[in-house]
C-alpha cells in the first residue's frame, strides 16, 4: 500500500508541475488542483498509513491511527478549495477582460492590454 | 495568561465582519470604524510591546488547551515589535486610502483591509507552524481581494499571476508541514525545537528537506531571488495604498525565516548544517543586485519601487543569512526602516500617478503636477532613505549590516555587492526623481501646443486645484517620513532594543519553557477502569482535534 500511495502522490505532483509550467490559466489551475490533491494525500500519509484502526484511543483498541493529520487535511482541503475558487474567478476576469490567458507577464500581451485600455 | 495577546487577531477579525455586515452601504461609517479599529490596534500593540520589551515571553492558549496539543500565541519582543510596526503602518496607509478615495473605488476595501491585518497579526503572534500556514492563507486571501481592488484588466491579469504563485507557495508549505509532522510528530514551534535536536544526523534527510522547503516558501513571501518573479507585476499593479500595506507582507516572510531558523533550526543545530548558512547569502546578494538593477532599468515609477522592494529584501536577507546576533539585530533595524521607506514611496508614487493623468506612473516627462514641491521633497527624502544615503535610517541600517557582515567569510562579496548596488540604486532613483519632478518644467513648455493628454490637465487645473490636493494623503506620507526620521534620530535606543530582541531569539529556552510548561487543559488517558473513562476519552478526543478545530475557527472568522 505504501508503494501505491507514494506513487500516487508522485504521479499527481508530476502532472501538477507539468501543467503549472504550461503558463496558461486553465492548465495551471488544473495543475494547482492536482498539486493540492497530492499534498492532501501526502499530509494524510504523514501520520503513517494504518489500515482499519480507529483514529482515537479506546479501551478495546490495541493500535490506532493518528487523528491529527486527518484534521490537518480537512483544513487544507477547505483552504485549497476556497483558493481554487478565488483563482478561477480572478483568472476568468482577467481572461475576459484582456482576451489573453497567459499567466506570466508577456510583453506583447501587456502592451495589447494597454492599447485596449487606451482605446476605451 | 492575559487575553490581550489574542486581541490583535480578534479585533480586526470582528471588525471586518462587522464592517461587512452592518455598514456595507455606508462608506463614511466604514471609514470611521476602520480608522477607530486601527487606532485601537495601535494602542493594543503598544501595550503588548511595552509588556514584552522587558524580556518577558507571554503566551495565550487558545481554548485553554496546553501546548503542544492546543495552539498557543506567543508574544515576545520580536512578535510584538512586528505587531506594532504593522499597526502603525496600517494606520497611515488607511489615512492615505481614505484621503485619495481609493477605498470607494471598489467594494469591501475596509473589510478586506481588516482581514489582511488579522492575518498579518496572527502570523506574527502564532507559536504553531500549522497555524502560521492558516494565518498566511488568511492574509493571502485578503490580499487577493485588495490586489485587484477597483478592477481594471491589467490589474486583474497581474492578480491572476499573484494568486497562482502564492497558491503554489501554499502547496509547498503544506508539503513542508507534512514532512515536519512525519519526522517529529508535532507542529508546535517550541516542541519542534526540542524534538529536532533529538534527531540523529544519519536519519536527518527528511527534516533537512523540510527545512529547505520551508525556507523556499518563506522566500516566496519575502521576494528573495530566485523566487521573486511574482513581486514586480503584483506590487506595481496593486492600488497604491495596497502596495504600501504589502510592504509589511514581504516582512512576514522575513519574520518567519528569522523565527523558524533561530528557534527550530537554530544555527547550532547539527542536522541543519550546510543548508541556509551556505546558500542563503549568495541568493540574498543576487536578489539585492537584481532589485537595484531593476530600479535602474524600470520604465515605470511603480515598477521601480517594486524592484526597490526586491533590493531591500535582498539587503535584509544578507543580514539575516549571517545568523549571528549582530546580524539579526541589524536585520531587525533594517526591517523597520525598509517597511516605512517602501510604504512611503508607494504612497508617493500613487499620488504622482494620480496627478499626472494619463501619463500615470510612466517614467517620462510630463506637465508639472499640482503641489509638486512637497511631493518632490517627500520623494527626495524617501529615496534617500531607500537607497541608504546619509543622513536617514537607510544609511544606518546599511552600516549596521556591513558591520555585522565584517566577520563573515563572505565579507568581500557582501561588501562589494552592497556598496555597488547602492550606487546603482542612487542613480536609478535620481534619474526617476529628475524625470518626474525637474524635467516637468521643460515639458510644460515643449508640450504647450500638443493636444491630448496634457490638455485636460490644463482644463481641469484652475478650479480643480484645491480639491485635487487633499491633505490626508500628504499627512500619511509625512507621518511615515517622520517615523523614518524618528527611526534615525532614536537609532541608539532602537538599536539597543534590537540587540536585546536578537539576544532573546538566540536564547530560546525561556520561550520554549514558557510555551510548554504553562499549565492548561491537558489530554489525559489512563485507560481501563469503568465508566469514568468515557469522560476522559471524550476530552482526549477533543484535545487532539482541538488544534485543527481552532485553526479552522481562526481561518473562518
Amino acid at each position: 500500500m505504501e508503494l501505491l500511495v507514494a506513487s500516487g502522490i508522485g504521479v499527481l505532483t508530476a502532472a501538477g508541475i507539468y501543467l503549472v509550467l504550461r503558463l496558461r490559466t486553465f492548465p495551471v489551475i488544473i495543475g494547482t488542483a492536482m498539486l493540492t490533491y497530492a499534498v492532501n494525500v501526502f499530509l494524510f500519509a504523514s501520520g503513517r498509513l494504518t489500515v482499519s484502526a480507529p483514529p482515537i484511543l479506546m479501551d478495546e483498541a490495541t493500535r490506532y491511527t493518528d487523528p491529527l493529520p486527518q484534521a490537518l487535511v480537512l483544513t487544507a482541503i477547505v483552504i485549497s478549495f476556497g483558493m481554487t475558487a478565488v483563482v478561477v474567478v480572478i483568472a476568468l476576469g482577467a481572461y475576459l477582460g484582456s482576451d489573453d490567458d497567459h499567466v506570466d507577464e508577456q510583453g506583447g500581451a501587456l502592451d495589447a492590454v494597454r492599447k485596449l485600455e487606451k482605446a476605451e | 495568561m492575559s487575553h490581550w495577546t489574542v486581541a490583535p487577531v480578534v479585533l480586526p477579525a470582528m471588525l471586518a465582519a462587522f464592517i461587512l455586515l452592518a455598514t456595507r452601504f455606508h462608506a463614511p461609517m466604514q471609514r470611521v470604524f476602520s480608522v477607530a479599529g486601527t487606532v485601537a490596534l495601535i494602542a493594543i500593540a503598544v501595550g503588548l510591546f511595552v509588556q514584552a520589551s522587558g524580556g518577558d515571553v507571554s503566551i495565550y492558549q487558545l481554548g485553554d488547551w496546553q501546548a503542544p496539543f492546543g495552539i498557543v500565541l506567543v508574544a515576545d519582543r520580536l512578535s510584538t515589535m512586528m505587531v506594532l510596526l504593522t499597526a502603525v503602518l496600517a494606520f497611515f496607509v488607511l489615512l492615505h486610502a481614505i484621503g485619495t478615495g481609493w477605498d470607494t473605488r471598489g467594494r469591501h476595501f475596509h473589510a478586506l483591509f481588516q482581514f489582511q491585518l488579522m492575518g498579518i497579526m496572527g502570523a506574527f503572534l502564532t507559536g504553531d507552524v500549522f497555524n502560521l500556514f492558516v494565518f498566511f492563507e488568511v492574509l493571502l486571501i485578503a490580499s487577493y481581494g485588495l490586489m485587484i481592488h477597483s478592477g481594471g484588466t491589467q490589474r486583474t491579469h497581474a492578480g491572476t499571476q499573484y494568486v497562482l504563485y502564492n497558491l503554489l507557495g501554499s502547496t509547498l508549505f503544506l508539503f513542508a508541514l507534512g514532512l515536519i509532522y512525519a519526522e517529529t510528530g508535532t507542529l508546535n514551534m517550541a516542541d519542534l525545537a526540542q524534538r529536532v535536536q533529538a534527531i540523529v544526523p544519519s536519519q536527518s534527510s527528511g527534516i533537512r528537506t523540510a527545512a529547505v522547503l520551508l525556507v523556499i516558501v518563506f522566500a516566496i513571501k519575502a521576494g528573495i531571488a530566485p523566487v521573486h518573479f511574482w513581486l514586480p507585476a503584483s506590487y506595481a499593479n496593486a492600488p497604491g495604498p495596497v502596495a504600501a500595506l504589502f510592504a509589511i507582507m514581504t516582512k512576514v516572510g522575513a519574520y518567519a525565516i528569522i523565527r523558524i531558523y533561530t528557534l527550530v533550526f537554530g544555527p547550532d543545530l547539527g542536522v541543519a548544517q550546510g543548508l541556509l548558512d551556505t546558500w542563503l547569502m549568495p541568493l540574498a546578494l543576487i536578489g539585492l543586485a537584481v532589485g537595484m538593477i531593476g530600479v535602474l532599468g524600470a520604465v515605470r515609477l511603480d515598477r521601480m519601487v517594486a524592484f526597490a522592494v526586491i533590493g531591500s529584501m535582498g539587503m535584509l536577507t544578507v543580514a539575516m543569512s549571517l545568523f549571528t546576533e549582530t546580524g539579526i539585530a541589524a536585520a531587525l533595524y533594517y526591517v523597520v526602516h525598509s517597511t516605512l521607506a517602501t510604504a512611503a514611496l508607494f504612497l508617493i508614487v500613487d499620488l504622482v500617478a494620480e496627478h499626472r493623468g494619463r501619463t500615470g506612473a510612466e517614467l517620462r516627462r510630463a506637465r508639472p503636477i499640482p503641489g509638486a514641491n512637497i511631493l518632490a521633497a517627500f520623494f527626495f527624502a524617501s529615496a534617500i532613505a531607500m537607497t541608504g544615503l546619509p543622513p536617514l535610517s537607510g544609511f544606518l541600517g546599511k552600516l549596521l549590516i556591513l558591520d555585522a557582515a565584517f566577520d563573515s567569510p563572505q565579507v568581500v562579496w557582501a561588501w562589494a555587492v552592497i556598496l555597488s548596488t547602492s550606487l546603482v540604486a542612487v542613480v536609478g532613483f535620481s534619474r526617476a526623481g529628475s524625470t518626474v519632478f525637474w524635467k516637468a518644467r521643460e515639458a510644460a513648455e515643449d508640450l504647450e501646443d500638443d493636444p491630448g493628454t496634457e490638455m485636460d490637465n490644463v482644463d481641469s487645473k484652475p478650479e480643480a486645484h484645491p480639491e485635487r490636493q487633499p491633505v490626508l494623503p500628504l499627512v500619511a506620507i509625512g507621518g511615515l517620513i517622520a517615523l523614518i526620521v524618528a527611526h534615525t534620530v532614536l537609532a541608539g535606543p532602537i538599536n539597543r532594543f534590537m540587540a536585546a530582541t536578537s539576544a532573546q531569539l538566540f536564547a530560546p529556552e525561556p520561550y520554549i519553557t514558557t510555551v510548554l510548561e504553562t499549565e492548561g487543559k491537558k489530554i489525559s488517558y489512563d485507560g481501563g477502569h469503568g465508566s469514568d473513562d468515557h469522560g476522559t476519552e471524550a476530552a482526549g478526543e477533543h484535545g487532539s482535534e482541538m488544534t485543527p478545530g481552532a485553526e479552522e475557527e481562526a481561518g473562518g472568522h
